[in-house]
């Protein structure tokens, strides 16, 4: 006789593959605007991310000798350079791309034994890594050329862009808000003035500025991510917790000083926050899995985002900070369990005194 | 009335549709019938007929043996053919001793004195007839109910909940019971709380069934002690300690017992078994069983003699090819029958003949911590974590993670998107608990046996040197005779 | 550049102590016990394992000079025990899946020498001079001491028959890795 199975003998309709692919679907608004806006160069960019990433992917499975098709097929991987193809700049050259893709996969995911196994968020993991060792490259952003635009580059001359390193790039690229009112600061110009010629809220919250590839536009990605909320990929409590934070403490310091420190608008609709909130920290391998220990991991990220773009070296902090709150989810869920049926928060079983339990008789 | 929620919990499609139409039936007398000596937990009970004997319907088959055990009656008039090992409706397929009855077809009722009132007895005798009747818990769980009862009697009780909830898929049982029978099922609710020395009830059913919620909160008008409350539907609504959170917001301490926080459950089967035992004297010999599941043509709720097979009831139902999968109980914590050839127990609920598209499908992949199955965790566990020191044997590791508090309900892996056998290998390090405990109760027999022996060997010894001592003192005392002599 | 430089050294600074703090709160504990680890031992001293009796043998599995598997009354339970006691991983499944065996006399043999009686380490055998002799199952370890001594060769081994009270649920088997 076959070893009997035990129950349940009942199952939802969630699969690994179904989760990946409703991120998916909730990130295409923003990637088909996005796009739009950066033209063919960007395209190309994400294309090659993506590719690079599924064959590296590919070989490190064939490598390790597991079944290719079931892993490949759960999506992971895919979506993993995906949201590595949002956060690059879009004009960024090809080998950008190729290499991040293949470090996302290989020294993101696949060293740890693969999928679950991580540490670390692959995509951020792949960022962190190409701001170290390419600064230039990756902080050169383009200005948003839409394909309509007159100045947009054509076909041909994007295939320059992407593959050769164009032609006079610096004519192209604008700086982002927060690098911009940085580098003003330092040169002792307030906020007013430096934010005056770059910053416009609605701008920024329909993607009509510079940036990164897809974390321009705020609100097709805060759209997507109410979709995810809705279908229940993922929780409230890490993006709620990490843009409560961040408004807050951006709040409380423009308060302060409203020349050096920017308002919370800004802070929400600038750089990657909306993507990190939604997508990035909610990453379910890498942020903790109870709910206690997901408001504290977003609000850990929410922090270490403001501190980094306030007062850290680096106009954007997101990756820096997922990735340090990456580090601590092990002890966030060794340490914030659920309270268990019965038992105190301390483990303790529960005793009642009897005028409790009288009082329930009524 | 203020209901509680108790955390997590999942709503299952309910695919009660099918079977839930249909009118309690009863089910023909089979060739044979074969009663499992344990249908309760605790001590089996004790064979006390002899083959070849004539029996009645409703006469002792076997007693109950200890303090913790149910007698089991015979479920119709007939001879016994054999008592013999037969295969038990357990996942194992393991063997059980089993009184087999071949029906004479009169199904003659033994006779039983008939109470008066039995609302003039006193309250200790309504605890001895359910023990007498060898009522157990019908919702599955099969503690024997007299002993429950007992335990009430000598605790501060302050509500008896009627668990009414039925939240496994397929099963419709007990809504049918409650829509055809709702009289009897109050008025075995008024016996126990008679049992119990009064006290408040509370009939609690899930709000999916209607014509139950209906029918029940009809018949229970006019008695001030008893309410009628519509819960919920989310499934375990109907695990005991889910439904008391949910009813009274109290917790059942862990590792603690319902009645520790003054409350009673009782299964709405089992209210009418205790109807049936109090008021004619009848002791448990037959149940309503859901018949349902994608295999099964006609699905139907059967009133079932104990002892009928699986298969009795396949065929009289009629199936469809071979079922892909065959249960006895609901999809969630049903177990999984190795054949249909077992029979029929006090706690058989359902008979579930499932066909390959019902089943779960997908290969297991990986757990990408997605954190649903934390989500959904009735009892506040972290099912992720559980699951990795199952994994790694690491027993004590998943103690501390709460293993002991899990109730194996299945809820987190019904929704892991992984398809991870979670509670399976919960239900593996449990056994695996329950072995070690085992082994280290035979380790310490063992350790003293040991000494046992080593402290005869040297009394042995110790004898014998005496022995000898003796005998040479003689002998030196002898030659010392001689030598003076 | 400098404050780049600075701040990733920063971030792999508390990324290295997060780790670390992580590594030594949940490292498992691989303190010998040798105490502990004679308290699974089965006790019956039978020698079975090569060594004189359990708490040398103890000694020598917390030494790691034997393997966990020297036992074969304690069966693959012990393993387990005795693995996880020392934070061990053992791979059972190569182990004779029978767990612990149990010695059976053959009625038809038995010419009741008393041979077995005397030599069982737990008292297991009952029998009298010329009565067929027979094994508690409670009381025996499955030791096999008993096995060679018998001059007809009526013991034997057999394997503990599993019921519905010893059965347990097995580990599941995944197909993917
Ligand atoms: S539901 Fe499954 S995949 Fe998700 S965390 Fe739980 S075990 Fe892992
Ligand atoms: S089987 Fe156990 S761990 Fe899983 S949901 Fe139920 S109680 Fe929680
Ligand atoms: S084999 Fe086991 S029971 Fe026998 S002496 Fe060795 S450790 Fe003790
Ligand atoms: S040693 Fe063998 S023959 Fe002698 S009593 Fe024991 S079983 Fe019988």
């Amino acid at each position: 006789m076959t070893t009997p199975i035990s129950g349940p003998h009942y199952h939802g309709q969630r699969s690994v593959r179904g989760i990946m692919a409703q991120v998916m679907l909730a990130l295409v608004p923003a990637t088909v605007f996005a796009l739009w806006q950066f033209g063919w160069p960007a395209l190309f960019l994400f294309l090659l991310t993506l590719l690079s990433a599924v064959v590296t992917e590919a070989l490190s499975l064939h490598l390790a000798g597991k079944a290719k098709c079931a892993f490949l097929l759960d999506g992971s991987g895919l979506l993993t350079a995906w949201l590595l193809a949002l956060s690059l700049p879009p004009w960024a050259p090809w080998w950008i791309g190729v290499v991040g893709g293949a470090f996302a996969i290989v020294l993101g995911k696949q060293v740890f034994g693969g999928i679950g196994q991580n540490l670390f968020n692959p995509a951020m993991l792949a960022r962190v890594a190409l701001l170290i060792s390419f600064p230039v490259e990756m902080t050169r952003w383009a200005a948003p050329q839409p394909f309509t635009a007159t100045g947009a580059p054509g076909f041909v001359d994007s295939l320059k862009i992407t593959f050769s390193g164009g032609t006079n790039l610096d004519s192209l690229t604008g700086a982002t808000v927060l690098g911009h009112s940085k580098t003003e600061l330092t040169r002792g110009i307030g906020l007013d003035v430096s934010l005056s010629d770059i910053y416009t809220p609605l701008d920024y919250l329909f993607g009509l500025s510079g940036g990164s590839f897809g974390e321009t536009s705020a609100l097709l990605l805060l759209l997507g991510g109410l979709y995810l909320l809705v279908r229940r990929i993922i929780t409230w409590q890490i993006p709620v917790a990490m843009l409560a934070t961040v408004a807050l403490l951006a709040g409380i310091m423009h308060l302060v000083d409203p020349l050096r420190y920017a308002d919370p608008l800004l802070h929400l609709l600038a750089g990657g926050l909306m993507l990190g909130a939604f997508f990035i920290a909610t990453d379910p391998v890498t942020s903790p899995s109870g709910g206690l220990g997901q408001l504290v991991f977003g609000m850990g990220c929410g922090v270490l985002v403001y501190v980094i773009r306030t007062w850290g070296g680096f106009p954007e902090g997101l990756a820096f900070a997922v990735l340090i709150m990456n580090a601590a989810t092990p002890l966030i869920d060794h340490y914030l369990r659920p309270r268990v049926y019965g038992r105190s928060r301390r483990g303790t079983p529960l005793t009642y005194t009897a005028e409790q339990l009288g009082r329930e008789k009524e | 009335m203020k209901l509680f929620r108790f955390r997590g919990g999942i709503h299952p499609p309910s695919r009660k549709e099918l079977s839930a139409g249909s009118a309690i039936e009863t089910m023909p007398l089979p060739e044979r019938l074969y009663i499992p000596m344990q249908q309760h937990i605790g001590t089996p009970a004790e064979p006390a007929v002899k083959i070849g004997q004539h029996v009645l319907k409703g006469q002792l088959l076997a007693r109950a043996s200890g303090a913790l055990s149910a007698p089991i009656h015979a479920p119709t008039s007939g001879w016994i053919r054999a008592v013999t090992d037969f295969t038990a409706p357990h996942p194992s397929g393991l063997p059980i001793l089993t009184v087999v009855l071949e029906p004479d077809g009169k199904d003659e009722w033994d006779e039983f004195p008939l109470p008066k009132d039995p609302f003039e007895m006193p309250p200790e005798l309504i605890a001895e007839r359910v023990a007498a009747a060898g009522i157990v818990g019908m919702g599955g769980a099969t503690f024997p109910t007299a002993v429950k009862l007992g335990g009430a009697t000598n605790k501060h009780i302050h509500t008896l909940l009627i668990n009414g909830g039925e939240c496994e898929p397929y099963l419709t049982c007990d809504d049918r019971l409650m829509r055809e029978r709702a009289f009897e099922v109050i008025d075995g609710v008024l016996l126990i709380l008679h049992g119990i020395r009064w006290g408040r009830a509370i009939i609690a059913i899930e709000d999916n069934k209607h014509e139950a919620l209906e029918a029940m909160r009809a018949t229970a008008k006019g008695y001030g002690q008893l309410e009628v409350v519509a819960v919920p539907t989310l499934y375990p609504m109907g695990s005991e300690k889910q439904l008391i959170k949910t009813v009274t917001g109290l917790e059942v301490p862990a590792g603690g017992l319902a009645a520790q926080v003054g409350v009673l459950v009782q299964n709405v089967a089992t209210a009418y078994a205790v109807h049936e035992a109090i008021r004619y004297g009848r002791p448990l010999v037959r149940r309503i069983v859901t018949v349902s599941g994608g295999a099964v043509r006609d699905r139907r709720n059967l009133e079932v003699p104990i002892g009928t097979l699986v298969d009795d009831l396949l065929r009289h139902c009629g199936h469809d090819g071979e079922p892909e999968r065959l249960l006895m109980g609901g999809p969630m914590m049903g177990t999984v029958l190795p054949h249909a050839m077992v029979p029929i127990v006090k706690g058989s609920n359902g008979v579930l003949a499932l066909s390959k598209p019902e089943l779960p499908e997908g290969s297991a992949s990986p757990c990408i911590r997605c954190g649903s199955c934390v989500r959904v965790c009735p009892v506040g566990l972290m099912p992720l974590e559980l699951m990795k020191r199952a994994q790694n044997n690491d027993l004590d590791g998943a103690q501390d993670y709460g293993l002991s508090d899990c109730l194996s309900c299945g809820t987190c892996a019904y929704v892991c998107p992984a398809h991870l056998p979670l509670t399976h290998y919960f239900n593996y390090a449990k056994g695996e608990l329950a072995a070690r405990a085992q082994q280290k109760r035979k380790n310490d027999y063992t350790r003293q046996l040991v000494q046992a022996r080593q402290a005869r060997l040297e009394r042995e010894a110790q004898a014998k040197a005496a022995a000898a001592a003796k005998r040479k003192a003689e002998r030196a005392a002898k030659k010392a005779q001689e030598a003076e002599a | 550049m400098l404050a780049a430089v600075l701040s990733l050294t920063v971030l792999g600074l508390a990324l290295g102590w997060l780790l670390g703090l992580a590594a030594r709160r949940f490292r498992v504990d691989v303190d010998p016990r040798v105490a502990q680890v004679e308290a699974l031992m089965p006790g019956s001293q039978c020698g079975q394992c090569g060594f004189p009796g359990c708490s040398p043998a103890a000694l020598a599995v917390v030494n790691g000079e034997a393997p966990l598997t020297l036992c074969p009354p304690g069966g693959k339970a012990l393993v387990e025990a005795l693995g996880n006691t020392l934070g061990i991983s053992v791979d059972t499944s190569a182990m004779n899946d029978g767990d612990p065996q149990l010695a059976r006399v053959d009625e038809t043999i038995c010419i009741g020498c008393i041979k077995c009686l005397r030599t069982c380490p737990t008292d297991a055998i009952v029998g009298a001079p010329k009565q067929i002799h027979v094994v508690m199952e409670r009381a025996c370890t499955g030791c096999g001491a008993c096995i060679e001594i018998c001059p007809t060769g009526a013991l034997a081994l057999m394997e503990e028959e599993p019921t519905l009270r010893t059965w347990r649920w097995a580990k599941p088997q995944l197909v993917a890795a």
